[in-house]
């Protein structure tokens, strides 16, 4: 009889990925020797054993699915579909397609019919796209600063003994996602690390709101109230936008041509 | 809400916003499941999910009608967790041998009479060992596991997708299984011996 199989000729026969050379001698082996055979039995016990107790994933709160749909509406509605399918299958959206294109041809041709007026300084069109994006985009993000913090001065001052209604904040603090997570990358894209940080906190919580029922227990309550004080996040926000209402001043301070 | 899954994908390609979400909440559970068990671990798990979703919707075009659809997506959320295991920097995080040595030694013998084997798979021991080990797997060695032993995928397959060459991806699964068999056996095998005695005594 020839030597013993080593534990991975075993292996390699339980999932059929011996060649056919080992795998010839291998079946002839264990029908061979008792100790392999043994030895095989108590791998397929084993493998079999993974095999039907599977392996658990955490538990996942309840809510779990209108989460993982706040987080993802964003992305998708800058991500569409092919265009392919979007056009060739849905036909409400071909007609969409050309009144916009009738719209925009229109406009084209109207600017050139119709010149304008008063010519624009060209001082004030000096601005670089980069300049007016950054103009746009602060303020926004302070808007949307002033807008969360509402959300959360609300959820901290909101008391009861027994369930509390807190759709309002509910339904804000789910359009408030998807905004959040543009800025967020937005923000990590360009470096300003303080800035992504305070959003990635801020849009847990807002994620928590927008997940829970619009009728939270008192508990619960009380619970999403720690997590927003305890991490100063109330504090933090209103730092940050009054950061970022500072950068709007200068920004509009430095825009060419403009006097100080 | 669309009733099926094929309702669904058909109310989304005519411009129906709803049907998605229909998608993603029938479907977000299972994602996630699949995806923490390859990449054991829940942050991960939920990255893969917005992925394969994201994925999922921009390739919605390329997908038959006739298909499955949770088999496709299944497909997808794959690829997305060994994308993301690929892109995460090479930190074998997991125990060596000789924890798991201790650990199986640990591991209480169950060989309390009368026990059936069928009866003490499905005990929550023997998955608590199971969840146990496989978190005590490598990134690598758990990904190539995974898709060997729960995705039948072969290991040529596994290397391609992986990144790695044949034999490496065989010594994960090598490491892999024994790790497995270090946790699990000394339950398995005191349980072997218990139902022989049983039926010896009868």
């Amino acid at each position: 009889m020839t030597m013993h199989l080593q534990d991975d000729e075993l292996i390699l026969h339980y999932y059929g990925e011996a060649d056919a050379p080992a795998e010839s001698r291998t079946t002839q082996h264990l029908g061979e020797c008792t100790e392999c055979r043994t030895s095989y039995t108590r791998l397929q016990r084993v493998l079999d054993a993974v095999d039907e107790a599977s392996v658990v994933a955490p538990a996942l709160p309840d809510g779990f699915e209108h989460t993982v749909w706040a987080r993802l509406q964003p992305a998708l509605q800058t991500a569409r579909p092919g265009w392919r399918s979007w056009v060739v299958l849905a036909p409400a959206h071909l007609a969409l397609a050309a009144a916009v294109v009738v719209l925009v041809a229109g406009a084209f041709f109207a600017g050139r019919l119709f010149p304008r007026e008063t010519a624009v300084p060209a001082t004030q069109s000096a601005a670089t796209p980069a300049q007016v994006r950054e103009r746009i985009l602060l303020v926004d993000l302070s808007d949307h600063l002033d807008r969360s913090q509402m959300v959360l001065v609300e959820l901290v001052s909101a008391e009861g003994t027994g369930a509390v209604d807190i759709s309002s904040e509910r339904a804000r603090a789910e359009q408030l996602i998807a905004a959040n997570r543009l800025y967020r990358q937005t923000a990590a894209e360009t470096g300003d690390a303080g800035v992504s940080d305070l959003l990635d906190e801020l849009e847990r919580v807002l994620i928590d709101v927008a997940a829970s029922p619009e009728e939270m227990s008192a508990v619960d309550l009380t619970d999403v109230q720690r997590r927003i004080e305890s991490r100063g996040l109330l504090f933090k926000v209103r730092v940050i936008a009054s950061e970022v209402r500072q950068r709007q001043k200068s920004a509009v301070q430095q825009r060419p041509g403009q006097r100080s | 809400m669309p009733q099926t899954d094929a309702d669904a994908v058909a109310g989304q390609r005519d411009g129906n916003s709803e049907a998605f979400q229909a998608l993603v909440e029938r479907h977000s559970r299972a994602v996630f499941r699949l995806a923490h068990r390859m990449t054991g671990n829940p942050d991960d798990a939920d990255d893969v999910v917005q992925e394969t979703f994201l994925k999922a919707y921009k390739q919605l075009s390329r997908f038959e009608s006739r298909a499955n659809f949770s088999t496709w997506l299944h497909r997808i959320a794959v690829n997305c967790s060994i994308d993301l295991i690929r892109s995460r920097p090479h930190r074998e995080s997991g125990h060596d041998t000789a924890d798991l040595e201790q650990f199986g030694a640990a591991a209480k013998p169950a060989g309390s009479g009368g026990a059936s084997p069928e009866r003490l798979m499905l005990s929550s021991e023997v998955q608590s060992r199971i969840t146990e080990a496989m978190s005590a797997l490598s990134r690598m060695e758990r990904a190539a596991f995974v898709l060997r032993h729960f995705e039948g995928r072969s290991i040529d397959e596994i290397s391609r997708s992986l990144g790695l060459k044949t034999n490496a991806t065989k010594h994960s699964i090598f490491r892999a299984v024994r790790k497995m068999r270090t946790a699990l056996e000394p339950l398995i095998v005191t349980d072997d011996a218990a139902t022989r005695m049983h039926v010896e005594h009868r």
